[in-house]
């Protein structure tokens, strides 16, 4: 039998790595413009789900597995807190990107990096948890039987 | 002072900042640990370690004065700012030391009560709550309160629904908590954004001193506090907001009982305090009637009202759980006397039910460990049974009902005279009345476990079987402190009240 | 009267969600359904503080490129961030700009962030619920509670 879902896999086949390229280019434009960890996150989260969606829930758990997940979520938390605890080693007070270059100002621009990146981690990883944590229950009807 | 010169100056001035950092960061490595052994352990130094700078903070403010620290560098009122004071500061200290107090014991009771691969999970909630609890008594930033507020909030109802190991409804009393508590919440960040009109900044010196610059602001600012008071009166379970906690404290594991009935409503009321007290002033005239019609009105009758609930109740946990609302009803007469003495006396109930309500859960948690029993009605004979539980229990019921030489008394005593003060008569009756009331509960217990005659397990009466060292250990702990604090062994009765006093002092305007 | 309304619909608008939210979690006896009226009051709040941040006349919070380059814009933000006395000259200097304040849109980032984690544990809090309880209507649940506690049964 043909697959009756052949457009949506081919399209979002051709989608899914420009999604995941435009929460890079949020991500990255955080600092100077309206963007950041928190919303990249979702947006890369979100290309993961669509590959869930349209190939099924155990194909999405090889390509992004559910043990990246969680350490991703402390990763994120260890780079943030990390971040603090560098300044706090350098000698300033907690979050203070100040000491992190010789110049204050590139010190700022260094720290806001490192949290975002910190901020990405833990968002992406949290939003697959939840999807992975909801999708992999076993339901009580089949689909046949709606 | 000598003590204060033995802890790192790094400690001493990083401190605000290091006991919110450690327990998040240390809360989320312990999320991967693999074992439970290793949790534990990291949860033991976490809290140790925090109490430890707690107490130097502590000591710091009493010997030098209040302290603020700004995150990243940021000066108030643009960046969050962290503030520790003679109000803060005794509180920080309190929710660090039930903290160990509870991992300690949690050791075997988590055994016993949570599902083995929960374990390692149950500790990094709880360094999250944790967290979450020092970073809302240490905070100078509105929003921030929030935040914090949350942070615990979310990782306690994940902690409560880990009691369905040994009873399902845990799982009804985690989402009636959750919706109950994300309503509190929500008021209070309504309040917040009322209060960010009103005065353009988060930070509460800040905003303290526009408001006062206003002459307590227009009607925004007043509607702005009614939201931060329900929203705040739904997480302390003020009374007719406290339907959540009885199924709260009953069904979690004995461990998150605990430190929730001794440290997350402490929390809550030192916001409230901070807020009213601070924030805003008793000298508005909205604040003033807010003090003394809704506060003293909702506290009288929460006294009375939970307290007979208590009496009525089969289940032993709950009524040490509607207690709990009626103990917050005498705090919440202390705040609404609005002396300096009523603070005081308040502020110093704070402290002493936490450690008495914290002794009598721990005993509870230890009966259901050896004998799976909760209802009034199977505490037959365990005075014979469980002798050295039994009598932590009944020391920390004595503090509890206000038997002289004992924590409880000396905080209700001190309530009654700032009420007397006032010329509130009735408001001295009531607590005497709602004493008696805790007499006729507390008693229920005492009688059946003392003078009824243990069990037949086949023909043989039930034989003793005591619980553990490690639960002993903290529950005798607890119940040797009330008895310290109301008899004034070591000094510590005097430290108690000086804490309180000085508190109120701040409060009050008087200096801290 | 209508007027006022008219003018300030965007908090007619918070007024009824926020209402219509809170009515939904108090008088549905679904767990699911609660935890969607908790949903639309929390939205409301968010609603609530984008509007203050709403400056009339007021640009986007993005720095305007008015001396050269983007380093160029952002120089001030980063002096001032380091704690340098010319962030006041600086900041004279672009004041001929008004911006909306984007201090209730972290504000408000924040919070959306604390909805979605209060959603996600209520959401798996109701799915242990069906799993143990076997439904997910609240007479239901009341009525197994009950029958438990007479006969200290489960079913």
């Amino acid at each position: 039998m043909r697959d009756p879902h052949v457009i949506l896999r081919v399209i979002s086949k051709f989608l899914i790595p420009f999604i995941a390229l435009f929460a890079f280019y949020v991500q990255f434009h955080g600092d100077f413009g309206p963007g950041g960890g928190f919303q990249a996150g979702v947006i890369l989260a979100a290309s993961v789900i669509l590959y869930a969606l349209i190939f099924g829930l155990d194909a999405a758990k090889k390509a992004f597995p559910p043990s990246w997940v969680r350490i991703g979520m402390t990763l994120g938390v260890l780079l943030y807190g990390g971040t603090g605890v560098v300044t706090w080693i350098l000698g300033g007070d907690f979050l203070s990107y100040g000491v992190l270059a010789e110049k204050s100002y590139h010190g700022q621009h260094y720290g806001i990096i490192a949290v975002e990146l910190g901020v990405l981690f833990a968002v992406t990883s949290v939003m697959i948890a939840i999807f992975y944590a909801f999708g992999s229950r076993q339901p009580d009807h089949n689909e046949e039987d709606w | 002072m000598e003590i204060l010169s033995l802890f790192p100056a790094w400690l001493l001035e990083q401190g605000p900042a290091f006991v919110i950092v450690l327990p998040l960061l240390m809360g989320a490595i312990t999320a991967i640990l693999p074992s439970r052994t290793l949790a534990w352990w990291t949860a033991l130094v976490v809290t140790l370690l925090c109490t430890v700078t707690a107490f130097a903070l502590l000591l710091q403010v009493y010997s030098e004065g209040a302290s603020l620290y700004t995150m990243g560098g940021w000066d108030p009122p643009h960046g969050i700012s962290l503030v520790i004071d003679a109000l803060s500061a005794p509180v920080l200290f309190l929710i660090a030391a039930m903290a160990v107090v509870t991992v300690i014991y949690a050791m075997p009771a988590t055994i016993a009560e949570v599902e083995p691969k929960k374990r390692a999970p149950f500790y990094a909630a709880f360094l999250l709550c944790f967290a979450g609890l020092m970073g809302m008594v240490v905070t100078g930033d509105a929003f921030n309160v929030f935040v914090f507020l949350e942070v615990s909030s979310i990782s306690t109802y994940a902690l409560v629904a880990m009691g369905a190991a040994r009873d399902r409804r845990a799982l009804t009393a985690a989402y009636n908590y959750l919706i109950m508590g994300s309503i509190g919440a929500t008021f209070f960040v309504i309040g917040l954004g009322f209060m960010f009109m009103e005065t353009g900044t988060l930070n509460m010196a800040d905003m303290s001193r526009i408001l006062a610059d206003l002459d307590g602001g227009s009607r925004v600012a007043k509607v702005g506090f009614g939201f931060i008071i329900i929203g705040l009166g739904l997480k302390l379970a003020m009374f007719p907001l406290h339907t959540w906690l009885p199924g709260a404290y009953a069904y979690a594991p004995t461990k998150v009982t605990v430190f929730l009935a001794s440290t997350a409503t402490k929390a809550a009321l030192y916001l409230l305090l901070r807020f009213t007290f601070t924030v805003f002033d008793p000298s508005f005239d909205y604040v003033a009637v807010v003090l003394k019609y809704i506060l003293i009105g909702v506290g009288v009758v929460g006294m009375v009202f939970a307290s007979l609930q208590a009496i009525f109740q089969t289940d032993a946990r709950r009524t040490l759980a509607y207690s709990s609302v009626a103990q917050v009803g005498y705090m919440l007469l202390g705040v609404g006397l609005a002396t300096a003495a009523g603070i005081a006396a308040g502020y110093l109930h704070l402290l002493n039910h936490a450690i008495i309500k914290g002794g009598l859960f721990l005993a509870m948690g230890a009966f259901w460990y050896r004998f799976g029993i909760t209802r009034i009605q199977d505490f037959s004979g365990l005075s014979k049974t469980m002798p050295w539980t039994m009598g932590a229990f009944m020391l920390s019921g004595l503090s509890l009902i206000g038997v002289p030489f004992t924590a409880g008394f000396v905080s209700k005593v001190n309530l009654t005279i700032a009420a007397a003060d006032k010329g509130w008569w009735w408001a001295v009756g009531v607590i005497v009345v709602t004493s008696v009331l805790a007499i006729i509960y507390i008693g229920r217990i005492l009688l059946a476990a003392y003078f009824g005659s243990p069990p037949l397990i086949d023909g043989q009466p039930a034989k003793k079987n005591e619980a553990p060292l490690m639960m002993l250990i903290p529950m005798w702990f607890l119940a040797v402190l009330s008895i310290a604090v109301g008899s004034n062994i070591l000094g510590l009765g005097d430290d108690f009240v000086m804490a309180s006093e000085r508190a109120a002092a701040l409060l009050t305007g008087q200096g801290g | 009267m209508f007027s006022v309304i008219f003018e300030q619909y965007n908090y007619a608008v918070v007024i009824i969600l926020m209402m219509t939210g809170l009515y939904v979690v108090f008088a549905s006896r679904n767990l699911i359904k609660k935890l969607v009226g908790l949903s639309i009051f929390q939205t409301s709040v968010f609603l609530l503080y984008i509007t203050i941040g709403k400056v009339a006349g007021g640009q986007p919070p993005i720095i305007v490129d008015s001396h050269g380059g983007e380093h160029a814009a952002l120089e001030p933000v980063l002096v001032a961030a380091a704690g340098g006395e010319k962030a006041a000259g600086y900041a004279a200097g672009h004041s001929e700009v008004l911006y909306s304040n984007p201090l209730p849109h972290v504000l408000i980032l924040t919070a959306i962030v604390v909805g979605v984690a209060t959603l996600a544990i209520g959401l798996s809090l109701v799915v242990r619920i069906r799993e143990v309880y076997g439904t997910i209507e609240e007479d239901g649940i009341d009525i197994l509670d009950y029958r438990y506690n007479l006969e200290g049964v489960e079913d």
